[in-house]
């Protein structure tokens, strides 16, 4: 394309670069400030002076954080729930889509159709509370993996997947005397690894971030994943007893409790934001197959 | 004749039969999750009769006596209906005219950026929040308003101003409950719009600059256009979700203080429903809320289909 530009064309790309440069910031400061101010001393925070750099380098914070077995525990379910809850979620939602994505499997539509009406109606969170008590699942992991395992717009993403395999490797297949499950096994699978990674990181977002299952269905602290236990800290400000019970004086604890804060948003955050480069290409995959075709 | 037809039938017959029986294992596969939808989705659904009902554990849904749309009636009639519907209504609508429009805007200005890497880095830091939970952004939100230690307020107070305790205060609810969805969302949401920018043929764009057109005159006729059904179906899901404003968000900003607005129906059923047990009343209210939403989707994706000749369905 030619490079030509007209005045109006230099004005308007000085406010795009103003617009995105603030918006950009604006994205990327709470985060930074985070990372800085667990780092800092308390102290140094209230009075204003963090705010480029960290001031009166301090670990305090992730000692504490380290040493509570609240957090570990938090952890510990969080990684179970979400390792759980990926292969429920891919296995199922893989089992309905191959299916349907079939032409020669009578009744796909009827099954598409079966699936996709729980897009639009939902009984609900009571009738959905009554069921998951009726099977005896409250204060159990099933209630928190179970229910939000399999949706409709997954079996959609998945099955846009399958469609798009070449139909002569089935029939190439057929020919070598190859069934309906071997071939899903030893062919369609290999082949599926980008649709298997975004359904498991699709369920292991939702398992790490979701704190609504457990907080209706869990009443057991042992069993909180991650998201209540930082609940606690963070929105209630009850740190657990053991992260600031060594300290006297009120004041000393409120500030010890800021600087706990700041380092267990970031301990919370970290997993995924490590995954992230990762994640983000999955992410835009799904999402586009999902919605530009779905 | 007869005779032909019925030869017909049968061999249509045969061969359904058959390409059943050839996929059997097919049917085998997609039992598994035919009976998680009937037992986590639809059972559920069929439980949405409480509603109408006076629902006893004991009974159960099945023998719990009817009792019409006396739930309803009662919700309709309760003192704080109007402020709850209200709250709904208001967020949902502010959220929908401030943060949908800006993920376009943002896509939109990212498409005229030339050089590839910057533009890349800048999609990728936007994007990041969105993998930040809930409890974590109302978290951070706690931490940079405290009216102690805030870095907000910390500001302020450098500037001659007073604190202010924003998670307190009602009138700071909504503002910060769209702030920060923007914050959160916005890079998320603006693939999708890049991604329909992307499709968009560049020769229009090589021959609207040999036109002499000026970068925000092709915005305009070219990308804008381009992008409109995109927009239009985000815009039907976005109207047909109005009445689901986020539950997580609204509860973990919800303080005493901030009630009087931070009080959705979501919230409300969660307080009836879960933590005082009147499951039947909640449930009408779930109901009540799931109805407007469907209807809204109905008229909205009719209303676009008219205007634009893009639906939904």
């Amino acid at each position: 394309m030619l490079a030509r530009k007209t005045k109006s064309d230099i004005v308007f790309d000085i406010a795009n670069y103003a617009f995105l440069g603030f918006f950009t910031i604006m994205i990327l400061y709470p985060l930074y400030f985070i990372v800085i101010a667990s780092v800092s001393d308390p102290d140094r925070i209230f009075t204003g002076d963090v705010w480029l750099w960290p001031s009166g380098l301090t670990f305090d914070g992730y000692r504490r954080i380290f040493n509570d077995p609240a957090i570990w525990i938090g952890y510990r379910n969080s990684i179970l729930y979400a390792a759980v809850s990926a292969v429920i979620s891919t296995v199922l939602v893989i089992m309905a889509a191959y299916p349907v994505s079939r032409k020669d499997f009578l009744g796909r539509n009827a099954f598409m159709t079966f699936f996709v009406i729980t897009l639009f109606f939902n009984g609900g969170i009571i009738p959905t509370y009554l069921l998951i008590k009726q099977l005896h699942l409250i204060d159990t992991m099933w209630a928190v993996v179970l229910p939000s395992a399999v949706d409709a717009f997954l079996i959609i993403i998945a099955k846009t997947f399958f469609q798009e395999l070449p139909g002569e490797l089935r029939e190439a297949a057929a020919i070598d005397g190859c069934r309906n499950i071997k071939y899903l096994l030893s062919i369609v699978l290999p082949l599926s690894k980008p649709i298997i990674a975004v359904l498991v990181l699709f369920a292991v977002v939702r398992q790490w971030n979701g704190f609504f299952d457990a907080l209706i269905y869990l009443n057991d602290g042992d069993k909180f994943p991650l998201q209540l236990v930082l609940r606690n800290i963070l929105i209630q400000s009850q740190p657990s007893g053991n992260l600031v019970n060594d300290i006297d004086t009120l004041l000393a604890k409120q500030r010890v409790t800021e600087l706990i804060k700041f380092g267990v948003i970031i301990v919370a955050a970290l997993p995924l934001l490590i995954l992230y480069p990762f994640l983000q290409r999955f992410f835009v995959k799904g999402v586009m197959v999902g919605s530009v075709k779905g | 004749m007869e005779r032909k037809q019925n030869h017909g039938l049968t061999l249509r017959h045969q061969s359904r039969f058959k390409r059943i029986r050839e996929n059997y294992e097919l049917y085998l596969l997609i039992l598994f999750p035919v009976a998680y939808f009937v037992i986590f989705k639809y059972w559920p659904m069929y439980g949405v009769q409480i509603a109408f009902k006076d629902f006893s554990a004991s009974k159960g849904i099945w023998g719990s006596p009817w009792t019409g749309f006396e739930n309803f009636q009662r919700f309709f009639e309760s003192y704080n209906f109007w402020n709850i519907i209200g709250n709904t209504v208001y967020l949902s609508l502010l959220n929908l005219v401030i943060a949908f429009p800006i993920p376009i805007l943002v896509a939109v200005m990212l498409n005229q950026l030339r050089q590839e890497k910057l533009k890349r880095f800048i999609q990728t830091t936007i994007y990041a929040p969105y993998f930040i939970s809930t409890v974590v952004l109302v978290g951070m939100m706690f931490v940079f308003l405290s009216p102690s230690s805030g870095l907000v307020n910390i500001v302020i107070q450098l500037f001659g101003g007073k604190p202010i305790l924003f998670m307190g205060e009602s009138e700071w609810f909504r503002p910060l409950y769209i702030l920060s969805t923007i914050w959160q969302e916005t890079g998320f949401a603006s693939v999708i719009y890049l991604a329909a920018l992307a499709g968009i043929d560049p020769h229009l764009h090589e021959a609207a600059v040999v036109d002499g057109a000026s970068k925000w005159q092709r915005i305009r006729h070219i990308d804008i256009p381009g992008i409109a059904p995109t927009i239009v179906v985000l815009f039907i899901l976005a109207v047909g979700n109005l009445m689901n404003v986020g539950f997580e968000k609204a509860f973990l900003m919800q303080g005493d203080l901030n009630v009087d607005v931070s009080e959705i129906i979501p919230t409300y059923v969660y307080k009836i429903g879960i933590q005082r047990a009147q499951y039947s009343f909640s449930a009408a209210i779930g109901l009540f809320n799931a109805v407007i939403n469907l209807v809204l989707l109905i008229m909205v994706n009719r209303a676009a289909k008219k205007i634009s000749g893009n639906g939904l369905f």
